[in-house]
């Protein structure tokens, strides 16, 4: 009994001899900041950074091999940690976030019950699924229950609804969808998307200059998600609040709702979802790619500088921008009144730009203040011109103004200046485009005692929004249309009215426009004592001539040359867009350009080169070929709250209202969201009833 | 030629997996991606051989002289536990490379049944010492061989709709049993 038990503690005893002597002869000094780091991490074991679970990937961050950010599940925090415990400079993670790529949910028609197990792949098996549309979402919530962090719920409409700020990225919804609908997408590739015509894309999102994904902003004010609209809009939109109040909404002329009753009002809801934000006076975060080390300078601060410098700053690089003036806004500031757009409201839009890091200089002048040559020597990587058309066109009746005439922008900014501006007597204004009411409704409201606009064509070929000469009219402007200035008639040097003729309109020329022709012996004379020039800007570019200044070609309409493609000028380094570019334009287009700049001055830095954008859509889809639209009902367009008459003369109030919450989400109802590829006539039908009896 | 019987019998006929059974923990747990399993195959050759040296030599030399033949059992575990424990400290010092590519699987081969089973088998067998070398090799191939087949088939089965019911360690034992009546075939080829 005692040499069996002497042999085996003998032979356990050898091995434990063995082993300790063993551990310590080859012994391996592990490096203690694995451990440390194996702490920071948040121990999922997921495999999401692409490495055999967390300790994986904390030997290799020690190793070099992974970035301190390789964990996908931490996102920011825990990388700066880990970056601030191995004593490294933080690299910022770039968020990104899954996107669905459906918006039909329950419209496809079936093709078949399906009752089988509640799983997507399942329900693929049979014949693709159940769904006469090969794309679409099927609904059953694979995704959902895919996702381990809850950023994944299934929405009224059938569709899974994405919470930007629990996912993380993973992609294990990606991998679990059957339908392949759901797409990691970082803010980068979205920033730098413009349309094309291999993408079905609704009419509305076709005219919008700024392609704003407008069924999906209205689709999530229809689900009372304001904050997800509002995030939405501002992927193509930096200024939403002044956008929703002055755009002339080209995107509702396109409108398919059109074809049964009245466009859907998308700048209302707009303007519903971006004054939602400022009410609730926090702002939504918006996500900045890591610094790229690249320098831009954008010089000029109105809506084509701003939104540049909002998408150059997303993309990571830092943006310095320039301003003549003493506050930034440009044309959208000085240019429109108070009672269109109030300034406090403008500097809520500008604040969240600038809250991104974007640096401002204001009250300096280009070609007075500094040179592009100077820019370039204080390490601009590209400079972007976006200087506006700032300088009034002139009738050119008289050599020397008399006393009392003005153009349209420096009327216009006198009140900027100084809003206590006040006029006397009567009032002309010359011109049809925005300018010329915002002079005519700015005079009246400023004492004047009548204000009449001249204009030499039509109302018809007026280019100023329907919208302002409707409102112009209600508060009583006098109109002078067929009638041309021909001569100040002076008492001394004061203006003491104004001699007209009468016009006739002719052959349409380029413009599309009916060319107008003076109509002899029909001169009259108009008194009046003040008197607006409001016929058109163009760009101030006398900057070109100053010393320090790379020679840049201009066009014969005075505006500076670029390739439309790319809008690089012949320099290199130097872009160009919005007015200055294109001559004056719409807000919206300002805007637009200053994403497509971003994207051109994005490449040049970190490229080189601009790649051309594959099938780029620039004309619209053709117009419908129904005459009417089977299962929707006509309902009425809501209306926004205008001021009444009395308290809109003598002050500057701000004349339309926001609608509220219920009439936004009646208004998003409306919306048919086209560009989808699944449409259920009955199903549809079924479901306007049923908002017909919930609304009625 | 009686070794040459030797090896393919037992990589074929006595599958140490498909016919014995043995070592049943990791064909199941690590042969779900090929890469694995092969890691798994080559240390599973590696220790076994090695750990049948050791463990014939304390049987022949220790156990059978004192008479404490009904000791080996107990013996075995002890003397296979020490070995790979030692077998990693080692390698991990020595060569980082190999540690990198066997190092997680050595622990688990610990309490591998198809080691003890190769040990106690070349006792059982009579082996002399080259007979054993041989034996404990080509049958630690055969337990490659057939984790390897058995990974591959997973991983087709990964991609392919198995019914809700079945997913996971299921089919896996069924498709072992397939696989475990396919090399029946072999039955009787040798003695």
């Amino acid at each position: 009994m005692l040499i069996p038990a002497m042999i085996l503690g003998g032979i356990a005893v050898i091995a434990a001899v063995g082993l300790g002597v063993a551990a310590r002869v080859f012994y391996v000094e592990e490096d203690p900041r694995i451990k440390g780091i194996l702490d920071l991490l948040p121990g999922a074991n997921c495999g999401g950074c692409g490495m055999a679970g967390c300790s994986a990937c904390a030997a290799a961050i020690v190793e070099g091999k992974a970035e301190v950010n390789a964990c996908v599940v931490g996102q920011t925090e825990v990388a700066r940690d880990i970056a601030a415990f191995m004593g490294m400079e933080m690299q910022d993670n770039e968020p990104q976030v899954a996107c669905p790529d459906c918006q039909g949910g329950a419209r496809a028609t079936r093709k078949y019950e399906y009752g089988g197990f509640d799983d997507c792949r399942a329900a693929m098996l049979f014949y693709h699924g159940p769904l006469m549309c090969d794309h679409g979402c099927l609904g059953l919530g694979t995704c959902v229950r895919a996702c381990q962090f809850g950023a994944i719920t299934m929405g009224d409409a059938g569709l899974p609804i994405f919470d930007p700020a629990r996912c993380v990225g993973c992609g294990a919804c990606v991998r679990a969808c059957p339908k392949g609908i759901i797409s990691i997408i970082s803010e980068t590739t979205k920033i730098l998307h413009w349309n094309r015509y291999s993408e079905c894309l609704a009419p509305c999102r076709q005219k919008c200059p700024a392609q704003v994904n407008v069924p999906k902003y209205i689709e999530h004010i229809k689900n009372g998600e304001f904050e997800l609209a509002l995030l939405t809009v501002k992927e193509n939109n930096p200024l939403p609040l002044s956008t929703g109040r002055v755009c002339p909404e080209p995107c509702s002329l396109a409108c398919r709702r059109q074809i049964e009753d009245e466009p859907v009002a998308i700048n209302y809801l707009k303007r519903f979802a971006a004054d939602y934000e400022m009410n609730s006076g926090k702002r939504l975060h918006v996500p900045v790619a890591p610094e790229t080390g690249k320098k831009v300078t954008v010089v000029g601060g109105g809506p084509a500088g701003l939104s540049a410098a909002y998408y150059l700053r997303r993309l990571g690089h830092s943006v310095t921008l320039f301003e003549q003036m003493p506050d930034l806004g440009g044309m959208l500031r000085y240019g429109i009144p108070e009672y269109r757009l109030p300034k406090a409201i403008l500097d809520w839009d500008i604040q969240g730009i600038l809250d991104l890091g974007v640096k401002v200089r204001t009250g300096v002048s280009l070609g007075r203040d500094f040179t592009l040559d100077f820019l370039r020597a204080e390490g601009a990587d590209a400079i972007f011109l976006a200087v506006g058309a700032w300088r009034d066109r002139e009738l050119g009746l008289a050599e020397i103004k008399p006393d009392g005439v003005i153009s349209g922008i420096k009327f216009l900014e006198l009140f900027q200046e100084d809003p206590l501006t006040r006029v006397k007597g009567h009032a002309i204004v010359i011109g049809g485009g925005n300018t010329a009411i915002d002079a005519a409704r700015t005079s009246l409201r400023a004492g004047a005692e009548s204000v009449t606009i001249v204009y030499r064509r039509s109302r018809d070929e007026m280019p100023a929004n329907p919208v302002e000469i409707v409102a112009a009219e209600e508060e009583g402007i006098q109109f002078r249309f067929l009638c041309a200035p021909n001569r100040f008639i002076t008492e001394g040097d004061n203006l003491a009215g104004l001699e007209v003729l009468g016009m006739k309109l002719g052959e349409p020329d380029s413009d599309g426009r009916r060319r107008p022709f003076p109509v002899k012996g029909t001169e009259e004379v108009i008194p009046c004592e003040l008197l607006v020039e409001a016929v058109g800007q163009m760009p101030d570019l006398d900057f070109l001539e100053k010393d320090g200044m790379p020679t840049l070609p201009t066009t014969r309409w005075n505006t500076i040359d670029a390739k439309e493609e790319t809008l690089q000028t012949d320099v290199p380094y130097i872009f160009t867009g919005g007015d200055c570019f294109t001559g004056p334009g719409l807000m919206v287009e300002a805007i637009s350009a200053g994403r497509f700049v971003a994207r051109s001055i994005h490449y040049y830095m970190t490229e080189g080169e601009i790649p051309p954008i594959e099938q780029r859509q620039t004309g619209l889809v053709p117009e419908s070929i129904f005459d009417s639209l089977v299962g929707v009902l006509p309902r009425p367009k809501v209306h926004e709250p205008v001021v009444s008459l009395e308290d809109r003369l003598g002050t500057f109030k701000e004349v339309e209202g926001t609608i509220d919450e219920e009439d936004a989400r009646y208004e998003a109802r409306r919306c048919l969201n086209c560009g989808t590829y699944c449409y259920d006539q009955e199903l549809e039908a079924e479901r306007a009833e049923d908002a017909e009896s919930i609304a009625g | 030629m009686d070794l040459f019987l030797l090896v393919i019998g037992s990589i074929f006929v006595n599958n140490i997996l498909l016919a014995q059974y043995l070592g049943n923990c990791p064909f199941c747990g690590v042969s779900k991606k090929l890469g694995p399993a092969i890691g798994m195959g080559v240390a599973v050759i590696f220790v076994s051989t090695l750990a049948s040296i050791f463990t014939w030599i304390v049987y022949h030399y220790l156990l059978e002289p004192q008479g404490l033949e009904y000791l080996k059992t107990l013996v075995f575990i002890l003397v296979i536990a020490a070995l790979v424990q030692f077998v990693e400290i080692f390698i991990k010092k020595q060569s980082k490379g190999l540690y990198d590519s066997l190092g997680i699987f050595l622990p688990l081969i610990t309490t591998n049944c198809a080691v003890m089973g190769i040990a106690l088998l070349n006792i059982k067998h009579g082996f002399d010492f080259v007979e054993m070398i041989v034996f404990s090799a080509s049958s630690a191939a055969g337990f490659a061989l057939a984790i390897l087949l058995f990974a591959s088939v997973r991983e087709r089965l990964f991609i392919s709709s198995v019914p809700v019911a079945m997913r996971g360690t299921a089919i896996a034992l069924v498709t072992a049993g397939v696989m475990s009546l396919a090399f029946m075939g072999f039955a009787g080829m040798t003695n």
